[in-house]
């Protein structure tokens, strides 16, 4: 009988994957539901017996999407899938906990050396050794301890922790676990954004198949849905919502490995950063260090997205260029014209001009231009986009979404909106301009958390200020 | 305490409240559950909650007040939400927002007068790649025109 492989992921099915299943079984094939592979701009993307369609729009003219077949396709072979492996091959519940097993027999210090030899590091924006905060709550006596994941992917142009739950939430819950057994902690805690219905669905269930396969009993996992606040991608903001709490920030010291969750320590990481371990740990951290260049370790999700023909999450090896990234595997600019900016790293990244596209994406190559890589989103712009607009974006939605507990956020963000609008009125426009660069010091000097402080980013990158 | 009907609106969200005390976030996931309930949550929502939670109304408020989720108003019979961040803002988002709000003769942010529909903003679906993006009633719209959220 025919195998038909159907993503059931939030893009594919809004562009009718849920429909072609019921049309492909109706049709006799035996359908399996999968998670997508990543390459948004093929979806809904079908496989047949190991040949690739998409995007399918009409099953009669299939032979009109066919991509050829699924294990030798380009856009999948050249990549580097260690956290993806699964994703998009696999039914995300069949699932064989064995090597999982086999691994929480490990010793915590043993876990840990790995991830020390690794070099793995935050995925979530800062780029903070990971092992250092491992090693930081496992020494850190108490009681108890937690294990928090921040699903609150809310970065325009990222969808890595999204697709990565919906597709292969068994990933996710091994690297849960296995940070669990290294730092010792008995709790872990998944924060998902509540724009995000179809993975807290698919993680929900992935739990009580867990729990049924015996895993969770010494550690168990708990989801939690927010409720729309950016600022609890922070995380002290995410720690104070979870004890039940308006998001706002915390003051650091004490960081959360030391005293987070209800004062406990607890080792808060991004999905993907956990999503890492499993590979690490089968591999080995040295395997994993032999990737990327220098100090930026491993792969990284890359999420490129907005104004590109082929919008896809790619998995490679820190080093690749922004130009590589945005011509050779996204194929340029949707609209055909040339590129105009690329915001890198989400709302607080920084506006690169084509003259900086060159830079190879490293934690470091990107800080030597004033960017970071945060979450790996890549946002391309064409030469439509008007700058100032962003630069006044940037400002509005720091005041939209800042928590309000510092004033140079607080305060900031709206006079740095209504700065930019004089800015736009004014003839000169000098005296604004100044006014602006004195703002964004302010706020990168003043602010509480990385809300307000990298703010100024995306501002002097779109405003030319140095 | 005033003795209620059984089954009433506020023995449902007394129950919703209980049913959260000992969980994680509790308070907001009550909310939440509120809010997928009854559509918004009013001031005696936010009364039976402080009570289950032995906190304070202005605390209540407070958290009510933060989130974006926990909306006091209820939305149109139809709700529209259109994202505005930069993936979106890079394919037309803006335009899409500007075009949508004037097709409904409402801004971003208001309830047509008759209730038939509500236009919100959002920041960010993950639909980055296939923007501009949009919901109509929690079904995501990748896409997005006029024509998909209105019709």
């Amino acid at each position: 009988m025919s195998v038909a492989r159907v993503p059931r992921e939030t893009l594919a099915v809004a562009l009718g994957a849920d429909e072609l299943a019921s049309e492909l079984a109706r049709a006799g094939h035996e359908v399996v539901r999968t998670g997508s592979y990543g390459l948004c701009w093929a979806e809904p993307m079908i496989d047949i017996d190991g040949i690739a369609y998409g995007p399918v729009t009409d099953l009669a003219d299939l032979e009109a999407a066919r991509l050829g077949p699924v294990d030798a396709l380009p856009d999948l072979l050249q990549q580097e899938r260690r956290v993806f492996d699964r994703c998009g091959r696999t039914d995300p519940f069949d699932y064989d906990p064995a090597w999982l097993r086999s691994q929480l027999e490990r010793e915590p210090v043993e876990i840990i050396g790995e991830i020390e030899a690794s070099g793995l590091r935050g995925r979530g924006g800062a780029g903070f050794p990971a092992h250092i905060k491992w090693r930081t709550v496992h020494e850190t006596p108490a009681d108890e301890k937690y294990v928090i994941v921040n699903a609150d992917e809310g970065d325009s142009g990222t969808f890595a922790d999204r697709l990565i739950m919906e597709g292969d939430p068994f990933r996710l819950i091994e690297g849960m676990l296995l940070a669990g057994r290294a730092v010792g902690a008995g709790k872990g805690i998944v924060y998902l954004r509540s724009e995000y219905p179809l993975a807290a669905e698919v993680f929900a269930r992935a739990i009580d198949s867990a729990r049924d396969m015996g895993l969770l009993d010494r550690f168990d996992i708990e989801l939690f849905v927010g409720a729309g606040a950016y600022i609890c991608g922070e995380e002290t903001s995410l720690l104070e919502s979870l004890e039940g709490k308006r998001g706002e920030i915390r003051a650091k010291p004490p960081v959360p490995a030391v005293a987070g969750l209800f004062g406990k320590p607890t080792l808060v990481h991004n999905v993907i950063t956990l999503c890492a371990v499993p590979d690490i740990l089968e591999r080995g951290g040295a395997d994993y260090a032999a990737l990327g260049v220098g100090a930026s370790t491993g792969t990284m999700t890359f999420q490129l997205a907005g104004n590109v023909k082929k919008g896809a999450l790619i998995e490679l090896p820190f080093g690749i260029s922004l130009r590589a990234l945005i011509e050779d595997w996204g194929g340029g600019t949707r609209s055909g014209r040339p590129v105009g900016a690329v915001q890198v790293g989400g709302p607080l990244g920084a506006y690169l001009k084509d003259a900086e596209l060159d830079t190879p994406m490293t934690y470091e190559a990107l800080a030597a231009i004033g960017a970071g890589v945060g979450h790996g989103g890549i946002v391309v712009f064409d030469e439509t986009v008007d700058l100032v607009l962003q630069a006044h974006y940037a400002f509005a939605f720091c005041a939209h979404e800042s928590c309000g507990k510092c004033t140079p956020c607080r305060i900031g963000a709206v006079r740095g909106k209504e700065t930019v609008e004089a800015f736009m009125a004014s003839a000169q426009g000098d005296d604004e301009l100044a006014i602006i660069r004195d703002l964004c010091d302010v706020m990168e000097q003043a602010s509480l958390c990385q809300m307000g402080g990298m703010t100024p980013i995306p501002v002097r990158s779109a405003l030319g200020l140095k | 305490m005033a003795t209620v009907e059984p089954g009433s609106d506020e023995t449902r969200v007394r129950d919703i409240a209980m049913s959260r005390l000992d969980h994680i976030g509790g308070t907001i996931a009550a909310l939440s559950d509120i809010v997928q309930t009854f559509g918004h949550i009013e001031r005696r929502h936010m009364e039976i909650v402080a009570d289950v939670f032995n906190l304070t109304v202005a605390e209540i408020r407070g958290i009510v007040s933060f989130y974006s989720d926990l909306r006091t108003e209820p939305t149109g019979k139809r709700h529209i939400r259109i994202c505005q961040a930069e993936a979106c803002q890079s394919v037309g988002g803006r335009e899409l927002t500007a075009a949508t709000a004037s097709r409904l003769g409402i801004s971003l942010g208001e309830t047509a007068a008759d209730g038939s529909v509500s236009l919100e903003a959002v920041y960010c679906l993950g639909l980055c790649t296939s923007g501009p993006s949009a919901t109509v009633d929690g079904r995501a719209v990748p896409y997005a025109t006029v024509e998909a959220l209105i019709e």
